[in-house]
């Protein structure tokens, strides 16, 4: 598994960059990656929808889809796709170093 | 007199109840509510549009898909009463169980998307989950003399995601049989980043796609159809324009689900990957398309988890604990086009990889790749869905996924935490 240092702390990833462990996370940690993936500066708005996020992981024992998102954090979709393009969910959970939302197979 | 009382009679819900009527102890009864008249092979919607030899029979008489003993209620579910442990049903009675399974499925919903409803659904713009609307699609493609026709899966998760896919390998095919495929352009639009969910398996079919000259639009999350411009928007407002739109909908779960609050937020039921009992309540199982798990909505899955529920059912009938867990088996045959098919076959941890199936090195099936074996299969499978799968007959595909015939090794499953047996019970 790779490593990467995010704001001088190595952290282990998968391939497609997702903390392995969301423990490691910090705010610098989420800022560091934010920068890297081009949703930069993280605004009020943004932190708003990572804080949900990761307090949502921790009670569902699992990263929230984008729907989900929307629906508890009281940023409508639209809302949520300009602050992350392109994948709300993906970027978010990346962002607060949770796994990557459960798509259905 | 104990009831099990299950609700839905699509694949998830007959499949169980014929396994389960006569296998119970003596003094529990099989109740199945659904007000449909009909069952409805779904399988056959994929291939509707493109049949060129009028209408095929889909569906069968509801009554004649049930065993003796099996008691069909023909009505509506309205609401789950779970603190009196039973259910009211539209006709104003109600239902008392002791167990219950909600396998009420996912139902498409284009209303949920601005503007796919309009004046243009059914002319333009169309889906193939419905019979009513698979006959309105073949009769559009009939029609279609050329231009761009875009297949859209709006969001996940959707029944049987490699349909989309499917339709499109099958469009290539039929447009070259009519002598008109340069005249049809093929887009998928698709909020995944690829042709598929897991990586293996994406970039085989991403390339079947680029060989066949299909153009994928990736990433792209459907917020609204433009009916006047004929065009999707994205939410971050990107516009696909279209000739003909073939839209895979929202999917959600059954209303009474949400209204009892038993329902995530597109009312799909919270459900333990393993053992299938609802998280929220220990007497109520749920399975099929109606829970919120990862694995496919797909009758393969429906297959396997009746067999798991079947064990942990009769276990719950005697006051045990659920001793058999469900790893996630799915297969599924894809449809592309010429002839012939791809067969995939996977579970929640490992993703579709090559090999054989079912059995190591013979097969006689190859997975992941176009034969015609495969197609010939997929053709044949509708006689063993009605007379093998449905009635609750044994089929010699095992429920676990195995590793046997596939490249790539992967850690064999832990034992069961319930009864500490390890595999050799739940194979039993």
């Amino acid at each position: 598994m790779p490593a990467r240092e995010y704001a001088g702390r190595v952290v282990e990833t998968n391939d497609e960059g997702f903390l392995l462990d969301s423990s490691q996370w910090t705010p610098e940690v989420g800022e560091a990656i934010a920068r890297e993936v081009g949703v930069w500066p993280l605004n009020e708005r943004h932190w708003s929808v990572v804080t949900f996020c990761r307090e949502d992981a921790a009670r569902e024992g699992q990263s929230p889809g984008v729907r989900r998102i929307a629906r508890h954090s009281g940023i409508d979709m639209k809302g949520l796709y300009q602050l992350f393009p392109k994948g709300p969910g993906k970027l978010a959970s990346r962002i607060a170093g949770l796994p990557k939302p459960q798509g259905c197979v | 007199m104990k009831n099990l009382v299950i609700l839905g009679a699509g694949t998830a819900g007959t499949t169980l109840a014929n396994r389960l009527v006569g296998r119970l102890p003596s003094g529990w009864s099989v109740t199945v509510a659904d007000p449909q008249e009909r069952h409805l092979y779904q399988p056959g919607l994929l291939f509707l549009p493109f049949s060129t030899n009028g209408d095929v029979r889909l569906e069968r008489p509801r009554g004649a898909t049930f065993r003796p003993g099996v008691t069909w209620v023909r009505d509506s579910v309205e609401r789950i009463e779970a603190d009196e442990r039973r259910i009211r049903l539209a006709g104003g009675e109600r239902l008392a169980y002791d167990l219950l399974v909600i396998a009420s499925g996912a139902q498409t919903r284009p209303d949920e998307t601005p503007g796919l409803l309009g004046s243009e659904w059914g002319k333009s713009a169309h889906q193939f989950y419905t019979l009513d609307g698979s006959r309105a699609l073949r009769r559009a493609l009939a029609g279609f003399a050329g231009g761009r026709l875009v297949v859209n899966v709006v969001e996940m998760p959707i029944k049987c995601p490699v349909a989309p896919l499917e339709f499109l390998f099958l469009a290539d095919d039929y447009f070259a049989r009519r002598g008109i495929r340069e005249r049809v352009e093929l887009v998928y639009a698709t909020p995944l980043d690829g042709a598929f969910t897991r990586p293996v398996a994406s970039k085989v079919l991403s390339s079947m796609l680029e060989e066949k000259g299909i153009r994928v639009e990736a990433e792209f999350s459907t917020g609204e159809v433009d009916v006047e411009g004929r065009s999707l928007v994205s939410y971050d407002e990107r516009r696909v324009p279209y000739d003909l739109l073939v839209s895979i909908p929202t999917h959600r779960g059954a209303a009474f689900v949400e209204e009892s609050g038993f329902g995530n937020e597109l009312g799909f039921v919270p459900t333990d990957p393993k053992t299938l009992v609802t998280k929220q309540d220990d007497h109520i199982f749920a399975m099929g398309d109606a829970t919120d798990l990862s694995s496919s909505k797909a009758g393969s899955v429906a297959h396997f988890q009746s067999e798991i529920l079947e064990r942990n059912l009769l276990a719950a009938a005697r006051g045990l604990s659920p001793c058999d867990e469900f790893d996630g088996h799915s297969n599924c045959f894809i449809e592309s086009g010429h002839g012939k098919a791809l067969l995939i076959d996977f579970n929640y941890d490992v993703e579709p990889l090559p090999g054989v199936f079912p059995l190591p090195v013979v097969g006689p099936m190859p997975l992941l790749k176009e034969a015609r074996r495969n197609h010939w299969a997929k053709l044949a499978f509708q006689w063993v869905y009605w007379n093998l799968l449905l009635p609750g007959r044994t089929i010699p595909l095992s429920p676990r996924m195995s590793m046997g015939g596939k490249r790539r090794p992967e850690p064999v499953r832990a034992s069961c935490p319930a009864c500490e047996k390890g595999d050799q019970h739940a194979s039993a």
